[in-house]
């Protein structure tokens, strides 16, 4: 997910071209406190006519605490990006608050209650504590991510390169994320130009169960991309699984070996969501 | 409409356009000052999307100026929408 400050026409008119899967127009953090409403109709403005080819589109407004996420929500939800990004959630009751204001604004205008979808950003220690209660309850939460740089500041904590800091936190997060069936997207990795540590984070992020990586800079999609996609090898693997599943199934067989190996449920569910991923079916 | 104060939205950068808006005495109709670094092929297209939204907010006696950088049409409209808004003194800004 490639954030894109809201306030910068030349960035946001190319968004799409450089083949991020979804991109961040972004209202709140990348936006000077005196800009908000400049931002606010730029994006609006640009997204109605603005082709991101493929990529999802969402936007993250600003916390209704603030002066201007009410303004956010009654511009840009008519809009029905893919997604709405809300930023330092720390309880279900907000969600609650929030969705009532959504939908308030979507019966208004004659809009479903079910297209856009939320994706709740847990970025202060109150969030992580709460995190399992906000990603379960909501249907129109369908991802939820870690805030690093914000979790860091909320904990008094300096972020290292190792992650150490937030490493409690993003665990609690994905398995929330899990528990729910939902996405969870690991936060952005600052360095612009360390693409060793960028792949390193990336791929420890992978290992641990993100399902996908916000991202500052174009330059870092390619990297990103290479760690989430699986490869040739993973995805014969997978294929020959499937196939081997379904003809022992058919025989009546639960568990089945390939190459020595015992292949059980487990093995079975984990080959058909890499299928999916690759978008792969198995005939 | 006659704008309360100027005001001003938008950025010197490439692909941007900066406008400033200020009100002029009664009567004094619109002063339109437009340059933008693609003028001739443009220009034409940045006064209609000017004067379009001028009407629509019916702004009268204004000092317009308008210094674009290649600005596409939906960020144009935004950066006039915002400078007027400000100008109304509808939202707030910077100048």
């Amino acid at each position: 997910m490639l954030y894109i400050p809201g306030n910068n026409p030349a960035m946001i008119q190319q968004g799409g071209i450089y083949g991020a899967d979804s991109i961040l127009l972004d209202l709140e953090d990348a936006v000077a406190l005196n800009q908000k409403d400049a931002a606010r109709s730029l994006v609006r403005n640009m997204i109605k006519v603005t082709d991101f080819y493929d990529a999802e589109v969402c936007v993250r407004i600003n916390h209704l605490s603030t002066p201007f996420g009410l303004a956010d929500l009654e511009e840009i939800v008519p809009l029905q990006p893919s997604a709405i990004r809300y930023p330092k959630t720390e309880s279900p009751e907000e969600v609650v608050e929030l969705l009532k204001i959504i939908e308030r604004i979507e019966d208004l205008h004659g809009l479903p209650h079910n297209r856009m979808t939320l994706h709740a950003m847990i970025e202060t220690a109150m969030g992580v504590q709460n995190v399992f209660s906000i990603a379960s309850q909501f249907s129109r939460i369908d991802a939820i991510t870690i805030g690093g740089q914000d979790l860091t500041a909320d904990m008094n904590i300096i972020y290292t390169p190792d992650g150490a800091g937030i490493d409690f936190a993003r665990k609690r997060i994905i398995m929330a994320a899990k528990a729910s069936h939902i996405d969870v997207i690991d936060t952005v990795f600052p360095d612009v130009n360390d693409e060793e540590g960028l792949r390193k984070e990336t791929e420890y992020g992978k290992k641990i169960g993100f399902t996908g990586k916000a991202i500052i800079n174009p330059r870092q999609i390619d990297i990103v991309h290479e760690v989430y996609t699986p490869t040739e090898e993973e995805i014969r693997k997978a294929y020959r699984i499937i196939k081997e599943f379904k003809a022992n199934s058919a025989a009546g067989i639960g568990v089945f070996a390939i190459d020595g190996k015992m292949v059980d449920a487990p093995i079975v569910a984990r080959a058909e969501y890499l299928l999916r991923l690759a978008n792969v079916t198995v005939v | 409409m006659k704008p309360k104060i100027a005001a001003q939205a938008g950025t010197f950068e490439s692909s941007d356009v900066i406008f400033l808006i200020e009100p002029l005495p009664k009567g004094a109709g619109r002063k339109l000052e437009l340059t933008s670094t693609v003028m001739q092929q443009f220009g034409e297209s940045l006064k209609r999307i000017v004067v379009e939204m001028l009407d629509q907010f019916e702004m009268t006696d204004i000092h317009l100026i308008a210094k674009d950088k290649g600005a596409l049409e939906p960020t144009i409209k935004a950066r006039l929408e915002t400078a007027i808004k400000r100008a109304l003194g509808q939202q707030e800004g910077t100048l």
